[in-house]
């Protein structure tokens, strides 16, 4: 079984985000650089599933600048069997990184793709469904649990969706996107790490995979959110309620 | 041209209070465009579900009826809601950024080789549209080309449409073959609740780690809840603890809600957890920690321990309402 998991650089979700003056984009300086915590997800779930098979390959993929094989290199460090690097400093849209994947996917001959449900930047939640319509594959979004059938045909995927949990069984193949509870990510372990660097990684540049990747989408500027007037502390509970009434009046 | 469809997903034979946005988001868009405002609604049996729909100012509502389309299954609805679009000749296709609108949309986009911009908040007069991204931290402004285009949009960020005329319903003949279908709906566990449905809530009390297992939510909370006919909600930590089911969470990731009062009680007040709740009316946040993060947005801080706060609070709102 073949396994395609698509990893995304993105800040480290606790840093604090700030609009440049220009708003053309967010402040780089000094922030720290990991994978998006949903993609990670999807890489441990691979491993998993890898392992309860007794074999398979998970390959990695990455879309960006070179810094990305930073993110690459630890997924192996995780486990991951080797990776791609799509080599681009442009910025893509969720429909252009779905027709990536797509031409990766076909050339791959991938079984499953499992990838994050959202990167944390864009927040876009829209590459998987995309890539899974134009694979004509069916899809399981915000995955809390994937069970692979034994003959490795089909797979029942519970989602977490509104009002509770839904089941889904899937024909494989499939693609499949991680949301927070699917699984804890392991930590790359130091002779993982040391492994990871015998593995083979190769970078593509874009253009060469013939991709219509024009943006549809374009971000034009950015600004920072209103502010929320800080409010005040209260004595007591008393307080609390009297204040809820008559100066809120939301109760 | 630029006609606008929205899609009005239903709950139970309802329409929800997110989809009344997403017609509200939907006129908002059309007043851009210059087109109409169009609905389309699928399902099984839902005739009186369109007629409904219809009563809310939209010009049309298609509605493709069938026992194929009972159950919401992505690729099933993706093929009829692109056929009615092209059918249609559609422009803009809108839908809440619910579960459901988040799974769909998407490949949809993808059938019609179509962009498309999540979570929007606002359809500006020059055709541009303002969306959060990093968690809220940033408001950007973004633009979609070409034709057609795909929009979810966030429900707190419009009222809900009022009651309007009553719009044209037209039946669409689409057959579907849901056996062909490679995802079969299997089951629903539907979380079982006397509260009212998170999104749907004026008030919102939530709880976090501060509660420290689920037994208290419904020791503390439930009561608090109770009398002031509030929906419960959760922080991430306390649902990853397992204190509460997945659909109480409250986040970046979770359920955005904005109701006119949100109480957050043992709750940190992490990014993620303030992308979920910090567009609500009145904040009050109930913590032992005064240096929590949670004060910062809240419009009233209480320090205190939330296992003696929490109770005092009910028997006050109680008296309040007596």
């Amino acid at each position: 079984m073949k396994i395609l998991v698509p990893a995304k650089r993105v800040p480290d979700p606790n840093s604090t985000i700030k609009v440049k003056p220009d708003g053309s984009g967010i402040v780089t300086e000094g922030l720290k650089w990991v994978i998006n915590p949903f993609d990670e997800i999807a890489i441990e779930e691979a491993l998993r599933i890898k392992e309860k098979l007794g074999g398979g390959e998970v390959v990695l993929v990455g879309i960006g600048s070179k810094a990305s094989s930073e993110q690459l290199r630890t997924g192996l460090a995780m486990g991951g069997d080797r990776a791609i690097l799509v080599a681009t400093d442009d910025a893509l849209d969720s429909l252009a990184v779905a027709r990536v994947l797509h031409k990766l996917v076909t050339d791959e001959k991938a079984d499953l793709v499992l990838m994050g449900k959202q990167a944390i930047d864009a927040d876009s939640n829209q590459a998987g469904q995309m890539l899974a319509d134009l694979l004509g594959w069916p899809q399981a979004t915000f995955a809390s649990k994937v069970e692979l059938a034994g003959d490795q045909k089909s797979a029942q995927v519970t989602r977490e969706v509104d009002g509770g949990l839904e089941v889904l069984s899937l024909s494989l193949p499939a693609v499949v996107t991680a949301d927070l509870r699917l699984n804890e990510p392991r930590y790359a372990s130091l002779p993982g790490i040391m492994k990871a660097r015998k593995k083979e990684l190769k970078e593509i540049p874009l253009a060469d995979l013939g991709v219509d990747t024009a943006p549809r989408l374009k971000v034009l500027k950015m600004e920072p959110p209103p502010k929320r007037q800080g409010g005040r502390k209260v004595e007591s509970v008393q307080e609390l309620v009297q204040v809820l009434h008559s100066e809120a009046k939301v109760i | 041209m630029g006609d606008v469809l929205v899609f009005a997903e239903h709950v139970k034979g309802k329409l929800p209070k997110t989809t009344l946005a997403a017609v509200e988001a939907g006129k908002q868009a059309a007043s851009r465009t210059g087109g109409a405002c169009h609905a389309v609604v699928l399902g099984k049996g839902i005739d009186a579900l369109a007629s409904e729909t219809a009563s809310f100012g939209v010009k049309k509502v298609f509605v493709v009826d069938g026992d194929a389309l009972e159950h919401y299954v992505a690729d099933v609805y993706t093929e009829v809601l692109a056929d009615v679009m092209k059918q249609k000749g559609i422009d803009l296709l809108v839908a809440t950024s619910t579960a459901i609108g988040k799974d769909l949309l998407p490949r949809v986009a993808a059938r019609l080789g179509a962009g498309m911009a999540s979570d929007v908040v606002h359809f500006n007069e020059d055709g541009t549209l303002t969306r959060p991204m990093y968690a809220g931290n940033v408001i950007a402004t973004v633009k979609l080309e070409g034709s057609p285009r795909v929009v979810s949009v966030r429900a707190t960020a419009f009222d809900a449409a009022k009651k309007e005329g009553a719009g044209e319903v037209e039946k669409l003949a689409i057959s579907v073959d849901a056996a062909k279908a490679k995802a079969k709906f299997v089951a629903f566990n539907e979380t079982k609740s006397d509260r009212p449905v998170l999104t749907e809530a004026s008030i919102v009390v939530s709880g976090g780690r501060g509660l420290k297992n689920g037994e208290n939510f419904t020791t503390y909370l439930e009561p608090l809840c109770e009398v002031l006919g509030a929906a419960m909600g959760a922080s991430r930590a306390a649902v990853d603890a397992g204190f509460v089911p997945n659909d109480l969470q409250v986040g970046q990731t979770g359920k955005v809600v904005a109701p006119t009062l949100y109480i957050a009680v043992g709750i940190s007040g992490a990014i993620q957890h303030l992308a979920g709740m910090k567009d609500s009316k009145t904040i009050v946040a109930v913590n032992k920690d005064p240096e929590a993060p949670i004060f910062q947005v809240a419009d009233y801080g209480l320090v205190a321990d939330l296992f003696k706060a929490v109770p005092e609070l009910t028997e006050e709102v109680k008296k309040l309402k007596h």
